[in-house]
């Protein structure tokens, strides 16, 4: 459930409002329940609404993970 | 895609499957019920089974806002929009789910009601704004990801002073069903949970904290991706193998410990719960739902137009609840490919592309007959 | 112009509105027709001004068909509904190998319906026909009253004639043929959407309608005993396309979805919406199965064609009781693609 997708706002509008972009493709949605959004940020868009931010740095730590994981697990 | 692409990664996915059969301990069960419709969506779409070993089993949660709607509050809502003044706007998801009697959305709207698909509340609130002759009803429905956007909606209507505007709640509550499931009679069998990634997002990790301590199963929170859900697993079988009980985070880039503040505070000022509510395939689940709190009544189109949900019942021999609880299997059920079909649903489970019953059909049917010719 | 005018005043092209006289029969249909259709579809069977076409056809077997067109918004980033009605009939024809000789269309327009959009749909249509070589040769209008129709609705019909010892029928695949497919799929249907009422994205996505009879002709002649069937995935998409021939042919395909292009605007608008791109409309493209030994062959002209820059050897027939459709997804797992059971809606869920 809970169709999400991570974007990129690349303007912020007034009324809490910003446009973001995926791949060439822009919409405008609303920031109300994110505070503090910068241009360049990533967040996790929910019906037309950012839910949350991506944490680059968590975001880097977790596919370090999975790469340490694949490696552990390499075929023979 | 930035933070998709990264985690579609098929080598990286079939090296962390290796490490899952290394350490999965053969002759151990591990049934691992993934929650969210999102998990069963990016298991089947992308395969993600045929790299697991056969000792772990995906059991598809109940985690899809649109599955669990009981029959009755869609009828609710088709008599709503048949009302002359009021233009019901739903998600689309809605609109081909089966009401009583071989109706839906879609048919009532070929009936000449009228019902419009809109993408987000704001689309509602604009409509609402550019028809004020029109009672705009917007048809809510999904779990605590989908509920702020509507909590936002209702504070725009208030601030513009909409009085044409209410919504139909039907906001339900994961942590809610996931005990439900662990405390059903018939017991469970399920060894750990794939927690719900963007419900987290808002709610954050805590509200699932009991199901350790209580019940002592494992939840690993984790995101949509199809590395994510294999990376969940990995988390989840070394919890079972250690015997930990405990609720980890593999989807740290959006989830953290407490969630959105701001969205569960705008959630909380908005609505309150409801003391039962009915889950379709689950039946009653206490304080499991949301509705408006009394200074937002108004904005209830509930009490506006006097909904009273008359009780709609599911074909008996529809298995969906024991195959929520991970009882039984899709295949099980003996209306599944016959009576029952993703054309003609007869339970919650056949009703979006997202329930066990559809996904075994879209999909697995075709891992049994690759069994069959492999053995 | 000549002071005696039998048809009366001019129409207004630029604010006028379609009108019920104008679907009656009398001097204001005419006038419609002579301003409207003739002047952008003009050739000598419209100047005859008779109700039907007549013409010479080459010998051999003939392939007919008849399309009827409704589209919202009737106008889409890379098209409107009148191009895409040429091209889709010619498509139609295409597709059985033929090449397209004339084709007739029928207008059923709702009262109060702008000249303006209608006659730049109708230039639209004589533009697409005369590029295409394929002239609309007879036609009809008719006027129904405001709410009975959605602004205009466009049937056709086309004649072509066949190749000699040319048979493509949906029924001919064979486990081990090859599944070409001439491009990227998903641009006409994102292109629509993105211009429908609450759905509101951007994108540069153009539909990529286009008459596909020079690339078939071009196959045709390079390898034509070899092509089994050809078929465009419209409605549906790729998904279905290849669900109906496997039904048809009693096989099953076998598709890598790594092989099949999709524009990067196209996927993310996708993903946005929660849709499939093998499930979304396109107008321009065509599915070709063909017998193993020719496929590079078919692939090479194909490519060499401007409509097929980006064609690609997609999957193989294989044999299934079961006529289902796998693809091995880019992750390396088995999904089944089955047929939608309505129309791909957007999804939050
Ligand atoms: S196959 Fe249909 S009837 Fe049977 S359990 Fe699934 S949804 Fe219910």
């Amino acid at each position: 459930m809970c169709l999400a997708i991570p974007t990129r706002i690349v303007e912020l509008l007034p009324d809490e409002m910003a446009r973001i972009s995926l791949d060439g493709v822009s919409k405008v949605i609303s920031v109300a329940l994110v505070d503090n959004l910068a241009v360049g940020d990533y967040v996790v868009l929910h019906v037309g609404y950012a839910l949350a931010r991506i944490d680059e740095a968590e975001a880097l730590a977790t596919l370090e993970l999975l790469r340490e994981a694949a490696q552990l697990g390499a075929a023979p | 895609m930035k933070h998709v692409d990264e985690y579609r990664d098929g080598a990286l996915a079939r090296g962390v499957a290796r490490r899952i059969a290394e350490e999965a301990q053969p002759g151990r069960h591990y049934r691992l019920m993934e929650f969210c419709g999102g998990h069963t969506h990016a298991i089947s779409r992308y395969g993600v089974e045929d790299l697991l070993p056969e000792n772990i089993r995906m059991i598809h949660g109940p985690g899809c806002p649109v599955c669990v709607l009981p029959m009755g509050r869609i009828d609710d809502a088709i008599r709503l929009a048949a009302r002359p003044e009021v233009t019901l706007c739903t998600y689309a998801d809605l609109m081909r789910v089966p009401a009583s009697g071989a109706t839906s959305l879609m048919k009532a709207k070929a009936d000449g009601a009228d019902i419009r698909m809109v993408y987000s509340t704001l689309d509602a609130i604009a409509i609402a704004e550019k028809e004020p002759d029109r009672e705009i009803v917007f048809f809510a429905i999904g779990f605590e990801t989908t509920t702020p956007p509507t909590a936002l909606a209702i504070r725009l209507a208030q601030k513009k002073r909409l009085r044409n505007f209410s919504i139909f709640c039907n906001h339900v509550l994961t942590p809610a069903a996931m005990q439900a499931i662990l405390e059903a009679k018939e017991g469970v069998e399920i060894e750990g949970f794939v927690g719900p990634a963007h419900v987290s997002t808002v709610i954050g990790m805590s509200p699932y904290r009991r199901f350790a301590t209580d019940y002592h199963k494992p939840v690993v929170i984790a995101g949509f991706e199809p590395l994510d859900v294999i990376q969940a697993v990995l988390m989840l079988v070394r919890q079972i193998n250690d015997g930990r009980s405990e609720i980890e985070n593999q989807y740290r880039r959006a989830v953290t410990e407490t969630g959105n503040n701001k969205a569960i505070d705008e959630m909380a000022e908005i609505f309150e719960l409801r003391e039962s509510f009915e889950w379709r395939g689950l039946g009653e689940i206490p304080r499991s739902a949301l509705r408006l709190r009394e200074p937002y009544a108004q904005f209830d189109a509930e009490r506006r137009f006097c909904v009273v949900t008359l009780p709609a019942r599911d074909n008996p021999a529809c298995e969906c609840g024991a195959i929520l609880r991970g009882a039984k299997r899709p295949q099980d059920c003996k209306l599944f490919g016959t009576a029952c079909t993703p054309e003609t649903p007869m339970g919650s489970c056949m009703v979006s592309s997202e329930g066990s019953c559809a996904a075994h059909w879209a999909y697995g049917r075709f891992r049994q007959i690759e069994r069959r010719k492999a053995s | 112009m000549n002071k005696h005018e039998p048809l009366g005043r001019k129409l207004d092209l630029r604010h006028g509105r379609v009108d019920l006289s104008h679907g009656s029969g009398g001097r204001a249909m005419a006038r419609l027709i002579a301003d409207v259709f003739h002047a952008a579809f003009d050739n000598d069977w419209l100047r005859a001004g008779n109700d039907q076409a007549a013409f010479d056809i080459p010998g051999g077997r003939m392939a007919m068909t008849t399309d009827g067109y409704v589209v919202s918004p009737l106008f889409f980033p890379g098209g409107d509904i009148g191009k895409l009605a040429v091209h889709g009939t010619i498509n139609d024809i295409a597709m059985a190998g033929a090449r397209p000789l004339h084709m007739s269309a029928s207008f059923i327009i709702e009262e109060g319906f702008p000249l303006a959009d209608l006659s730049r749909i109708a230039q639209s249509m004589g533009e697409a026909s005369r590029e295409a070589g394929v002239p609309i040769v007879t036609g009809d209008t008719k006027v129904v009253e405001r709410g009975k129709a959605d602004g205009v609705f466009i049937s056709t019909a086309c004649v072509g004639v066949v190749p000699a010892g040319l048979e493509l029928s949906g029924d001919k695949a064979r486990p081990g043929d090859v599944i070409l497919l001439s491009g990227a799929i998903g641009d006409h249907g994102v292109a629509v959407m993105s211009k429908r009422e609450n759905l509101s994205f951007e994108t540069e996505v153009l539909s990529d309608t286009a008459a596909l009879h020079e690339l078939v002709a071009a196959m045709v002649a390079a390898a034509g005993a070899s092509i089994r069937l050809m078929r465009d995935p419209t409605r549906g998409g790729l998904a279905a396309t290849l669900n109906e021939v496997a039904h048809q042919s009693k096989v099953g395909a076998q598709i890598d979805e790594a092989s099949i292009p999709v524009a990067p605007q196209v996927a993310a608008a996708c993903e946005l919406l929660g849709l499939d791109p093998l499930f979304v409309a396109n107008e321009g493209k065509l599915v070709a199965i063909v017998a193993p030994e020719a496929a590079d062959a078919l692939l090479a002209v194909m490519r060499a064609h401007p409509l097929g820059a980006r064609s690609a050897r997609i999957g193989e027939i294989v044999a299934d009781e079961h006529c289902f459709v796998q693809m091995t997804t880019r992750f390396g797992g088995g999904r089944i693609i089955d047929w939608l059971s309505g129309e791909q809606l957007p999804r939050i869920c």
